[in-house]
């Protein structure tokens, strides 16, 4: 069956102006994501991926070039139009789990859902319910301080959760963690995944992006592979929009 | 809307988290706050303190009496005009309430004569200095406005007769009879011995500058007779109705002109001063003081605004962070900007309160130790330092919400 598409890139390009020089972290990049897949975003440093992932998350609006996400044009959004897409469509989970330190699990958890406008009690109630999902029902009123890493990153899982949105957007969610905690999280992802949700992962190792069942590698601001979903390195270019098209079956 | 209460207590939950947190950079960012409020509270304590003292002083001249006198009340550049002018004669008063009295439908009600110097007054070893000394007429009580502590003012046959009877004020019985009524006993005056008949009640000061209560009035005659033509003398009128103020003015004008026999041609050579303009001369004065007082205090507000602010900027500086996990995960800039405001605003009220109640204090207790320091604590004075804390806050808050708002989120997130 195929899946509606969530995320159509299409050339965008970013430049951005170091001191007197400009940078071009994307140099035209096309990519299409459709509901339940499930990504690796792969590349060395300065490759671009963390610069297409703001994009993707929309942290960031490209220089050049179209993104629709849900069939809405995001590159021409305001600040508070991009925030609303954020909060809403995409849940983030960032490699240094980025919880507030003071408050406890429960009040994490609930923070998408305060600026989503939704009441104190079904705030509780949800942000319960996915604590319990993520494996932390008996941990809902710990602060950050008291949890292990791994219980850390599945508060914020939990957060990323909690507004039901149309993509998990991971960067590096593995790398402060040792490697059985990894396995763990990456389990977790795993198990996301068969429910149905789209998952978006930015990592450098290997063993990670394996969990993906599509992988795209960057380098120097360009596409330089898209496995498609087949499993295949490189196996079609991304250059071609209609091949790219193609290429996003699973 | 809903959503933005909802922010609301996400933010002040947030501030008092991070005061809480942060007891001894909250507690000395807040003292600077304290410090301001106590100030500009203390100096609003005393600024209606001296209102009411002003008024006061105002109404013991009443405002339904006129007073001819020599010299204006107000500041004059000519003062060489006014010097040259004849003295006031208590006698005006006679041909005055002649005119009044055949006066159909007159403004005025009755004019009295007062003559005043400086002399001590003594009885038995003690001695009171510099006492105002006044000799007037038993028609004096119609144009003053005090109470008596005990005994009476002298008749109308003491007051022809010059009876060497005299009423003296609080502070002269206080100094010369601690520890007994002054009625009926008898008390030198330049030497002469006046018969005590009754005592004013306490009156206070005028502005504060010279007591009220230092005073001895006795009949006119009887002053004229043991005190020498040094002394100044002045006619009060008493106006019958003070809406009509204007209207007694010129009546008693016309009347003084008939008294010295003036021509048409010549300017008017007395004054006829009021309780208003005296208020309208020191008016002023009384402002600029305010003025200045609230100015160098509030300077003070504005350090621990400064405070405010600079702490403000530091949290955002340490929360950049936390700041674009929060825009991460969908808080707009408006939500930053409340968040940060709320934080300044509640540091700000936190500081106000405590400086309130330590203003409280101060101020009861200066009123206690020094009841003559006019000092007034009101409700009105509470809802205005609150007000102004919470401006403050917003005012010392704004700069670093808005750049904290302003954050990019993609370098928030990096932030190190």
């Amino acid at each position: 069956m195929v899946q509606p598409i969530i995320i159509d890139i299409e050339n965008i390009t970013k430049d951005y102006v170091m001191g007197e020089e400009i940078v071009h972290a994307l140099r035209g990049v096309s990519l299409q994501i459709r509901s339940n897949d499930y990504l690796a975003i792969m590349g060395p440093s300065g490759s671009g991926k963390s610069t297409l992932m703001n994009m993707v998350g929309c942290l960031d609006t490209p220089s050049s070039g179209r993104y629709e996400f849900n069939g809405r044009d995001v590159s021409a959004m305001t600040d508070d139009e991009l925030a609303a897409i954020r909060n809403r469509e995409i849940g983030f989970v960032f490699q240094t789990f980025n919880l507030l330190p003071r408050a406890d699990s429960l009040r994490n958890v609930e923070l998408p859902l305060v600026y989503a406008g939704i009441d104190p009690e079904t705030r509780r109630e949800r942000a319960a319910r996915v604590l319990h999902d993520v494996g932390l029902g008996d941990r809902l009123y710990h602060k950050p301080n008291e949890l292990s890493g791994g219980q850390r990153q599945r508060v914020a899982i939990a957060r990323a959760l909690v507004n039901d949105p149309s993509i998990i957007l991971a960067d590096e969610p593995t790398g402060n963690l040792d490697s059985k905690t990894g396995e763990e999280i990456m389990a977790l992802f795993e198990d996301l995944y068969q429910r149905g949700h789209t998952i978006i992962l930015v990592t450098h190792e290997g063993d990670i992006a394996q969990h993906a069942r599509r992988t795209v590698r960057l380098r120097d601001g360009l596409i330089e592979s898209d496995d498609g979903g087949f499993g295949g390195i490189g196996m079609l270019p991304m250059d071609d929009p209609l091949e790219a098209d193609a290429t996003a079956y699973r | 809307m809903k959503r933005f209460a909802y922010e609301l207590s996400e933010s002040w939950k947030i501030a008092v988290a991070q005061m809480r947190s942060n007891k001894t950079r909250s507690t000395l960012t807040a003292l600077g706050v304290i410090i301001g409020i106590v100030a500009v509270t203390l100096m609003g304590t005393a600024i209606a303190g001296i209102q009411v003292g002003f008024d006061k002083s105002m109404a013991i001249f009443g405002d339904d009496v006129l007073y001819v006198s020599q010299w204006p009340w107000k500041p004059v550049d000519d003062w060489w005009n006014y010097r040259d002018r004849k003295k006031i004669k208590t006698e005006y008063a006679e041909p005055m309430n002649r005119i009044i009295a055949a006066t159909p439908n007159s403004n005025l009600v009755v004019a009295v004569p007062t003559s005043s110097l400086l002399r001590s007054v003594k009885y038995g070893q003690s001695e009171v200095s510099n006492v105002l000394i006044r000799g007037t007429v038993s028609d004096y009580l119609i144009t003053s406005t005090f109470d008596f502590k005990e005994g009476r003012f002298f008749n109308e046959i003491e007051s022809r007769g010059g009876a060497n009877v005299c009423v003296i004020g609080y502070d002269v019985a206080d100094a010369l009879f601690p520890s007994e009524s002054p009625i009926e006993k008898s008390v030198l005056i330049n030497g002469q011995p006046f018969k005590v008949i009754g005592v004013i009640s306490r009156q206070g000061t005028f502005l504060g500058l010279f007591s009220l209560d230092s005073i001895a009035v006795m009949p006119l005659p009887a002053f004229q007779k043991y005190f020498s033509a040094k002394s100044d003398s002045d006619i009060l009128v008493k106006v019958k109705d003070k809406n009509r103020l204007a209207n007694a003015r010129d009546e008693l004008t016309g009347i003084m002109r008939r008294v010295r026999g003036l021509p048409p041609e010549k300017k008017d050579d007395f004054s006829i001063n009021e309780q208003q303009a005296l208020k309208s001369t020191l008016d002023p004065i009384k402002n600029s003081i305010a003025i200045a007082g609230l100015f160098v205090t509030g300077l003070s507000l504005f350090v621990g605004a400064i405070g405010i602010m600079n702490i403000t900027f530091v949290s955002v500086k340490e929360r950049t962070r936390e700041i674009g996990t929060r825009k991460a995960l969908g808080a707009r800039r408006r939500t930053i900007l409340l968040q940060f405001l709320i934080e300044s605003t509640s540091l700000c009220l936190l500081g106000g309160f405590i400086g309130l109640a330590i203003a409280y204090v101060m101020s009861t207790g200066i009123g206690k130790a020094f009841p003559s320091f006019p000092i007034r604590f009101s409700l009105g004075l509470v809802s205005v330092s609150t007000a102004v804390s919470i401006f403050t806050g917003l005012f010392s808050g704004f700069a670093p919400a808005w750049s904290a708002s302003r954050l990019d989120p993609v370098a928030a997130l990096r932030y190190e």
